[in-house]
């Protein structure tokens, strides 16, 4: 790939380079990455680009491969194979100039603590004022910052003594205080009450909309990538197994329905892809003898549910090929 | 707009920021005082003590001797002491994340540093120079000892903490700290080193500890007591050496291991790493 060879210009003046106007709109272009840790791979064969504007949830259980993947891509660690650009630029090797482009909203909690809030944005935001183009003039206004994030009231106040959700939102404000074109956001939400994350994720919906920020979230909740993502990714076992907007998930998934009766005063369930003819089978063999029936398309939380169950017991084969199964 | 200069600049601002803050921090401050009034302590309970074969207290050798000490500790010790907690709470991350951030935190932790150890070494002068009879610092040559034997002391030491920094955990930083005071007791900090048997005299000499020590001594006292050191002289042609050497291997190696550590750090780290820590202190 022609971009690769020289990620540095390509990141100062992206708009130099119209021959590559599609690849420009492009933000994450990954191509069987392989990651793996001594002799176990965390990550095997992944393919998956990301387009400029949209907002992505990479979604999967615990030791999915995740945090991993979106390391990768932030630059902070290096893959084992494959092809990986992100901003046209491989990750790993990219300069300054890359960097000033990325926003990073780290998992960390007690960094900084004996700064102010106003303080810290200001310092922080200042690396980024020699890297502002044209289009865009970096870095955000820290007041106009700290209104978007909910933080005005906060501005003077130690770090140290700002509540769990505060803290998080000013982390937000840091990976955006240089108004990155990508922004990376590795499970925003942990330990949020359900108001908090709401306002959460309309912050970040007014963040992509203003500056039609690309916007790669990791989550292993599934409502949250239901509410927040244009796409959702689904990794498992190191692999995406399936990729499409929620509405698209949900119906190719829920194949499955859950038939519920009860005859002679006994209750019985039965899971089956093919509901409407088991519920003839069950009349005619049964007749009037059936009662309370009750049939439920499973949603894609269910799917999900179940998936995530399968690969905790340790049986993640199995989950990866019935949710993939289930999705054709 | 010069990305490089921003980042320095950025780094002053940290480290004046973060000056301030310490000023505010009441723990800080007693670390300070605390390790101040024990060096005047010192001074105090062996102002009667007399340098072997000579007229002059102990104390008077000893205050210089600390001084030099002071720079050495600060530097191995302080610096290196305070990468590994920033590693820890996400600081070193967090730099790492913004263009230019690894310059301009270190340029930052370095003024931070050095501001500390200027303000220390002021006060042990101020407090300690009326306490012990006979410092000589009264001419503008003296003065300028000083501060050569300071400034290349810093450059020997700080880059050397640095790269101390970058690879060991927060643990084995009381061992740090007790590798400086062993080595403080074989680089005549607090006794004349031609009073220790020769093959300490061999290892002393080899750190910058005893050159410091031995710089701020030829600055600070009557020369009469030149007769007390190693070859009956000041050898400031060898402090120039060891020190300056001691730079160039510190400033080759510190940025090579700090990129080396901050390459390797991302958030799974920190977190595996802060689990780790919880469950040994649980």
């Amino acid at each position: 790939m022609a971009i690769l060879g020289k990620p540095e210009a390509l990141a100062r003046h992206p708009q130099h380079h119209s021959e590559q106007a599609a690849e420009e709109e492009i933000a994450v272009d990954v191509r069987d990455l392989w990651m793996r840790y001594g002799s176990m791979d965390v990550l095997r064969g992944l393919t998956f680009t990301i387009h400029r504007g949209e907002i992505v949830a990479l979604l999967g259980p615990n030791g999915a491969g995740k945090t991993t993947t979106i390391e990768i891509l932030e630059g902070f660690r290096t893959h084992s194979a494959g092809h990986v650009a992100v901003l046209g630029a491989d990750p790993s090797h990219a300069g300054d100039w890359w960097r000033a482009r990325v926003g990073v909203v780290l998992q960390t909690w007690r960094d900084h603590a004996k700064w102010r809030v106003r303080e810290l944005l200001e310092h922080l935001g200042a690396y980024y004022a020699p890297y502002s183009t044209q289009e865009i003039q970096r870095p955000w206004d820290v007041d106009e910052l700290l209104a978007a994030v909910g933080l005005t009231e906060c501005a003077r106040k130690k770090i140290a003594w700002l509540s769990g959700g505060q803290r998080r939102r000013l982390d937000v404000a840091i990976g955006i205080v240089g108004r990155p074109e990508l922004l990376f956001l590795d499970e925003p939400t942990v330990g949020f009450d359900p108001e908090a994350r709401r306002e959460f994720h309309e912050m970040v919906h007014r963040q992509a909309d203003r500056d039609r920020t690309t916007v790669l979230i990791t989550t292993h909740d599934l409502d949250e990538a239901d509410k927040l993502a244009d796409r959702v990714l689904v990794l498992a076992g190191g692999q995406i197994i399936a990729d499409g907007s929620p509405d698209e998930l949900s119906s190719r998934m829920s194949t499955q329905a859950e038939v519920r009766w009860s005859r002679d005063g006994q209750r019985y369930v039965h899971s089956t892809r093919e509901a409407t003819r088991f519920v003839r089978d069950l009349f005619a063999q049964y007749g009037e003898a059936i009662e309370d029936l009750e049939v439920r398309r499973a949603s894609l939380e269910d799917t999900y549910v179940s998936l995530v169950h399968k690969f905790e017991a340790g049986e993640a084969e199995a989950a990866v090929q019935a949710f993939t199964g289930a999705a054709r | 707009m010069n990305p490089t200069l921003t980042a320095v600049r950025l780094g002053l601002e940290r480290g004046r920021i973060e000056l301030r803050q310490t000023f505010t921090s009441v723990s800080e401050d007693i670390q300070l005082a605390v390790f101040i009034a024990l060096s005047l302590l010192v001074l105090v309970l062996l102002r009667h003590r007399m340098i072997p074969g000579s007229h002059f207290p102990l104390s008077l050798s000893i205050l210089p001797s600390m001084i030099g000490m002071n720079i050495a500790v600060n530097s191995l010790a302080g610096i290196s002491g305070q990468i590994p907690v920033d590693r820890d709470d996400g600081t070193m991350l967090r730099t790492k994340a913004i263009p230019g951030g690894l310059v301009g935190y270190l340029v930052g932790k370095t003024t931070l540093q050095t501001t500390r150890m200027f303000i220390g070494i002021a006060i042990m002068l101020a407090a300690g120079v009326p306490l012990v009879d006979g410092v000589t610092l009264n001419s503008v040559g003296a003065w300028l000892t000083l501060v050569w034997v300071i400034l290349l002391g810093l450059a020997a030491t700080l880059p050397i903490g640095i790269a101390l920094g970058a690879f060991i955990n927060s643990r084995a930083l009381l061992l740090l700290l007790l590798g400086c005071f062993g080595l403080a007791a074989i680089s005549g900090i607090f006794y004349p080193i031609t009073h220790l048997p020769a093959a300490l005299q061999d290892i002393g000499q080899v750190f910058p500890v005893y050159w410091l020590g031995l710089g701020m001594r030829s600055a600070m006292l009557p020369h009469a007591l030149v007769t007390v050191e190693i070859g009956g002289s000041w050898r400031h042609w060898q402090t120039f050496a060891v020190l300056s050497a001691w730079a160039i291997v510190g400033l080759c190696t510190a940025p090579v291991l700090l990129r080396r550590m901050a390459r390797r750090e991302a958030g799974s780290r920190l977190t595996a790493r802060r689990e780790k820590l919880l469950r040994t202190a649980g």
